[in-house]
């Protein structure tokens, strides 16, 4: 097991020298440099080259490349072409606002939607089985960040109940958070309802049922736990999903988050930034998915049993 | 072995007569919320086709001052107007061609370029195949969103570039689908019929591989088509995709964002045309699903 987990964090590596080559090869295209931008577009051309020099720029960007990747495994990804500050304190000070964001979908979303894909598949037609399903893929369908939008008319402009905007206190978070746990909470269900509807079905329950089992005991122990592991799956990959892709939830709600940063970089071409928050939050997902491997195997010991021959 | 019946056989005949397509709509038609999302669908494009003879281009385009802010349900101004004095509707209208371009054009393309290497990948295996499935899976680590934004930041803002964006970074996902409904396939006694035979690799690609593993790729298609098109109104939002005054529902809902306080019409219509679009294939994706393969159905 410990060889295994080693092996997956040692492919981490070469992923991640992957990443950054496409995010900072795309970014390579944007039409912009740090001279330019510091020292405004009416710079004669000779400050501007001496600028980028100064900085580094004037590499060919295959060096730039390895200096980067140097710098990215010692946590040093590089300055703000804007500020000058380092990036990834400018990273560190946004990542709480979108991982408080995150958490709190997912712990919504988790509850509610889990708890619903239990039930439709117990209740497999019932009213509650349609009404689910029905209401899953409505809020699937439809934009996260119009939801947002449709609650800040409804609870924050007619009723008044919450801020509509800012990140003050947590009941700020209310509505970012129930915006957000819409789509995921909707996957959710439907994982949960499709996965445990196939263990429900499968002869240990049946077996568990004859044994005079009580009803709650074989839902829970029996046909929950082998539904679990599509759903794990589904947990770290919008978990990751979520830390990137709530750019437009965290606009609507004014989130000062690492999302916002990067689409206020974007726009004013500052490049390192971009670089350095894309490839923080893929990372983060990568380790995220490492996590949801390593928790297969605890999850199941037949994965376990197979890594143990290795 | 079970006993033929004169039934049986009459089944197989009237099977064979309407052949699969037949068999599959058959199906497809009882599903009642499949056939709902198939004439909203129906709706929506003929809106599109349709979208000069419905309301001119100019009314979505021409600003009036005057006309800031009509509620809806006003003469001539259903769905009211805008900031601009731009009726909505003809907006919505107008705007429907270039949401659906994108996102049926991101999915077309995807989907040719995805299954080229998708079916590759998993029909030869061995070192392309992993280095395929190595590659996609890293790409799928930058999340998807932030990966469209970079693309459309380098390319510049425009309705082309943000289809091209999306459809650069979704291939991943194209691969995997169709790398998985192939694989489903390969092992199957008639693939190794037609290799025994001596049929050359492509061939037996187009021939028996594709038609068997297409049904999980229109479902997979079907949906991607929502989901792209809410991306790339999530896209607009955010002042990276379509600029104005070009009507684009993404597009609408980013200017109406500062009114929607004053005016909350300006954002629902918007974003109802969004969401109906994209429930609507959502449940034909779903009816097409258990439509193509009845042992999925629950």
């Amino acid at each position: 097991m410990a060889r295994y987990i080693i092996k997956r964090v040692l492919m981490l590596i070469p992923m991640l020298l992957v990443i950054i080559f496409i995010v900072s090869f795309i970014m390579n295209l944007t039409p912009s440099d740090p001279g330019t931008l510091l020292l405004g577009e009416r710079a004669t051309p000779e400050a501007v080259a001496e600028m980028n020099a100064r900085l580094g720029y004037s590499d060919p960007f295959f060096v730039r490349y390895v200096k980067y990747v140097i710098g990215a495994f010692q946590g040093n990804l590089g300055n703000s072409w804007k500020s000058g500050d380092p990036v990834i304190r400018e990273i560190l000070r946004r990542f709480p606002a979108t991982l408080t964001l995150a958490v709190g979908a997912i712990v919504i979303g988790l509850t509610v939607g889990m708890t619903l894909g239990i039930l439709s598949a117990v209740k497999q037609y019932s009213a509650l089985d349609i009404a689910g399903t029905a209401f899953s893929m409505t809020l699937a369908s439809f934009p996260g960040f119009w939801i947002g939008m449709m609650l800040i008319i409804l609870f924050a402009l007619k009723l008044g109940w919450l801020p509509s905007f800012g990140v003050g206190t947590l009941r700020h978070y209310i509505l970012p958070w129930l915006t957000t746990s819409c789509a995921f909470g909707a996957s959710m269900l439907r994982m949960t309802r499709t996965s445990m509807l196939e263990s429900i079905r499968m002869d240990y329950i049946r077996t568990a049922r004859a044994k005079g089992q009580t009803e709650r005991i074989v839902i829970l122990r029996h046909a929950l736990r082998n539904a679990l592991l599509p759903v794990v799956t589904i947990l770290g990959m919008s978990f990751g999903g979520l830390l990137g892709g709530t750019v437009t939830i965290e606009t609507v709600f004014s989130i000062p988050g690492v999302g916002s940063l990067i689409i206020e970089a974007i726009r004013m071409k500052d490049i390192p930034v971009v670089v350095g928050a894309t490839v923080t939050l893929a990372t983060c997902f990568t380790l995220l998915m490492l996590l949801v491997d390593i928790l297969y195997a605890f999850i199941d010991p037949r994965i376990k049993a197979r890594y143990l021959r290795y | 072995m079970d006993k033929i019946t004169i039934a049986d056989v009459d089944l197989k005949k009237k099977l064979r007569k309407k052949g699969r397509g037949g068999e599959i709509w058959r199906r497809f038609k009882k599903n009642k919320t499949a056939i709902v999302g198939m004439f909203i669908f129906i709706f929506i494009v003929l809106v599109m086709i349709m979208a000069d003879f419905i309301v001119s281009y100019n009314v979505a385009v021409t600003q009036k001052i005057s006309n800031r802010f009509i509620q809806p349900g006003s003469a001539g101004h259903i769905f009211g107007t805008d900031n601009f004095g731009r009726d909505i509707m003809a907006r919505i209208v107008h705007g429907s061609r270039n949401s659906l371009l994108v996102g049926i054009g991101a999915v077309t393309i995807g989907i040719i370029l995805g299954g080229i290497l998708g079916s590759i990948s998993g029909f030869y295996g061995g070192g392309i195949d992993s280095l395929i499935v190595r590659t996609t899976d890293t790409v799928m680590c930058i999340p998807l969103m932030l990966l469209v934004l970079s693309i459309v930041a380098a390319l510049g803002t425009s309705l082309v570039n943000v289809l091209i964006a999306m459809m650069i970074a979704n291939v991943p996902h194209y691969i995997r689908i169709v790398r998985a409904a192939v694989l489903s396939v390969v092992g199957q006694d008639y693939i190794e019929a037609a290799r025994a035979c001596g049929t050359p690799s492509f061939w037996i690609i187009l021939k028996h591989v594709i038609p068997n593993a297409i049904g999980p790729i229109i479902v997979q298609a079907t949906m991607a088509v929502g989901t792209m098109i809410i991306h790339a109104a999530g896209i607009s939002f955010l002042g990276m995709g379509i600029q104005p005054p070009t009507p684009e529902w993404g597009a609408m809902l980013n200017e109406a964002k500062n009114y929607m306080i004053d005016y909350p019409y300006t954002v629902i219509f918007p974003g109802l045309s969004i969401g109906l679009t994209a429930l609507s294939l959502n449940l034909m994706g779903d009816g097409l699903r258990d439509a193509l393969d009845p042992k999925l159905k629950d």
